[in-house]
């Protein structure tokens, strides 16, 4: 299963069309497999996003804010889309791949001070 | 250090303000804040909100509960860090800071925004946090449209004669204040002329909620509509103002009142008549100045004489009654809302769809839409998505539609065929009958003539003719007018 996260520095980034950066990451039998690589997007763009999720063949989507439009076109696609996520990439990795994460969750490390942008 | 730690200590979410005049001792700050018509957010230096109000929740989705001492852009979700960073920008700049933007709502919708943004100082004039007032001005902006030559109800389409009566009713119930009833199928657009209704009337600088009383539990959706008081059942430990409180001066939107509990149709009743009602656990009336617009998709006649639905309570939302027609009942409101949704995500899926093949336009004429302009936009989605070139074809059409197309052909030639052995239920003539059908006759020539010869043997009684023919009538009319045959 390859999972998607749209990221700002070490949180996921609270909107999927302002989205610059990404982390792509294998997941097999609930354990991360390898090292998640980082993609920077040459311009935020919700399409441009769309497209990558595409290319890259993720099943798994997990980001913040995103608009009507943009998560029916994924999950049309077949791409599962966890939005509304708070808190750590790293975290919410660890949840994907135990099956424990579902969207609109705020992620431990969400309020910690120092996880403020 | 948090503003919460320094400054709001005092028990019950008071405040205790150091003032030399000393008048405010002790304020219920949240519950101050809960009573602006706009959301309120308050955050620390590490930018964790610290109180959130209850507009906010309306706005955001977010409950309180879940967002103390959360970042605040995560749960604004704003486009404001894109161009400048006015969350920060006021520590630095201790300035007031005033910006337009958007934000996404956890129903994953844009919402246009006014942020202001200001500094908190603490009694030593130190910066300990912010305030941000946070105003929905998407009603500003569709009247900015408005005056701009764009219609602010653009958001409903139609021409046809049905929708004309629509859009000729709408000014006129938009000046009164009485119960409006809107009905009609699901996917016909009741939302969308309830909130046209609203921003067309009086009311319009003022909220227009909506609840869906479908979507909560009995339990649940009495608290929702007239709010509680502390302690009114487990978990309730603050006062909470309900949807009706959320909505004075404007207008609330019951959707799916068909679907409300008999036991809070009599308290709504209640409410309607005295303009007044109790809080959940409250000894106390709330009076409140709201307008009603209902809306079902239910035969609510029906539901009353079943006593399914209180009879009182329909003949006092029954006051103006708005019928939306179904799509199918529409003429060519089919091709017309068909385009402008293939121009739409043409331009959002940067494809260039230029137009509809014949076959592809004649399958999406005769279909009967049950789930209306709902599902006649998802189909144009679909096909967008799909489409590769610059005209939408039958193989970008949904699978469904084109089988059931198909299915209407078969059953339509089967029936013309059997009708030869079985003389007395002979339903059209077979097509060696069809008088002067040539050969190569394509399937309209063939259609037009059954349906002359259906119409022919009921004596010109469309519901008959359009039962042999096994449609439904208004898919006979349908194909009359499409044939010119009327």
């Amino acid at each position: 299963m390859k999972i998607l996260v749209t990221v700002t520095g070490d949180d996921i980034s609270s909107r999927f069309d302002l989205t610059s950066e990404v982390i792509i990451a294998e997941c097999d039998g609930g354990q991360i497999k390898g090292r998640p690589r980082t993609i920077l997007l040459g311009r935020p763009s919700a399409e441009e996003l769309s497209g990558l999720i595409l290319k890259e063949d993720a099943s798994v989507v997990i980001c913040g804010a995103v608009e009507e439009s943009h998560y029916r076109y994924l999950s049309w696609k077949n791409v599962k889309v966890l939005d509304s996520i708070i808190g750590p990439y790293r975290e919410a990795l660890l949840k994907v791949a135990g099956d424990a994460l579902s969207p609109g969750d705020i992620l431990p490390g969400a309020s910690e001070k120092d996880s403020a942008a | 250090m948090t503003v919460q730690a320094k400054t709001f200590e005092s028990p019950d979410n008071g405040i205790g303000v150091m003032t030399g005049s000393g008048l405010i001792n002790n304020i219920d700050l949240i519950q101050f804040m809960d009573q602006f018509p706009h959301g309120l957010l308050l955050f620390d230096t590490s930018l964790q909100i610290v109180i959130f109000n209850q507009y906010l929740e309306v706005l955001t989705g977010y409950k309180r509960e879940d967002v103390i001492g959360v970042r605040g852009d995560a749960v604004l979700r704003s486009n404001l860090n894109q161009h400048e960073d006015p969350l920060h920008d006021v520590f630095e700049t201790e300035e007031k800071v005033v910006i337009e933007g958007d934000m996404i709502n956890r129903d994953r919708k844009k919402i246009q925004v006014r942020f202001t943004v200001a500094p908190l100082r603490s009694n030593s004039g130190d910066v300990t946090g912010a305030v941000v007032f946070v105003e929905d001005i998407s009603l500003l902006k569709d009247l900015d449209e408005k005056a701009h030559g764009s219609p602010a109800l653009n958001k409903i389409i139609g021409h046809s004669r049905k929708m004309q009566e629509v859009f000729d009713m709408l000014p006129v119930v938009a000046k009164t204040d009485a119960s409006i009833l809107i009905t009609g199928e699901t996917g016909t657009g009741k939302d969308y002329i309830a909130e046209a209704i609203h921003k067309a009337s009086r009311r319009a600088k003022h909220p227009f909620i909506k609840v869906n009383c479908a979507a909560l539990p009995e339990s649940l959706l009495e608290s929702e509509l007239f709010g509680h008081v502390r302690g009114a059942f487990t978990g309730a430990d603050r006062d909470k103002p309900g949807m009706f409180n959320l909505a004075d001066k404007g207008t609330i939107f019951l959707t799916e009142i068909g679907d409300l509990p008999l036991s809070l149709q009599i308290k709504l009743l209640t409410a309607l008549d005295d303009r007044e009602f109790y809080p959940v656990g409250g000894s106390k009336k709330v009076r409140v100045n709201v307008r009603i617009i209902a809306a079902t998709h239910r035969d609510l006649e029906t539901y009353v004489k079943q006593g399914m639905f209180r009879e009182d309570l329909f003949y006092r939302l029954n006051v103006l009654r708005l019928p939306l027609p179904p799509l199918r009942e529409r003429d060519d409101d089919v091709r017309l809302l068909l385009e402008h949704f293939l121009r739409e995500f043409s331009s959002e899926l940067k494809k260039n769809i230029k137009g509809i093949d014949p076959a592809a336009l004649a399958v999406l004429s005769s279909y009967d839409y049950p789930g209306n302009v709902r599902e006649l936009r998802n189909i144009a989605e679909y096909a967008a998505n799909l489409c590769d070139g610059s005209t939408i074809r039958l193989e970008h059409l949904p699978q469904s539609l084109t089988l059931e197309e198909k299915k209407d052909r078969e059953a339509a030639l089967s029936n013309s065929q059997i009708s030869s052995p079985l003389p007395d239920k002979s339903t059209v003539r077979s097509s060696e009958e069809l008088v002067g059908a040539p050969a190569t006759a394509g399937w309209s020539e063939i259609e037009k003539r059954m349906i002359l010869d259906a119409l022919l043997k009921t004596g010109g009684r469309k519901t008959e003719a359009a039962g042999l023919l096994g449609w439904s009538r208004t898919k006979l009319w349908r194909k009359i007018k499409t044939y010119g045959m009327s």
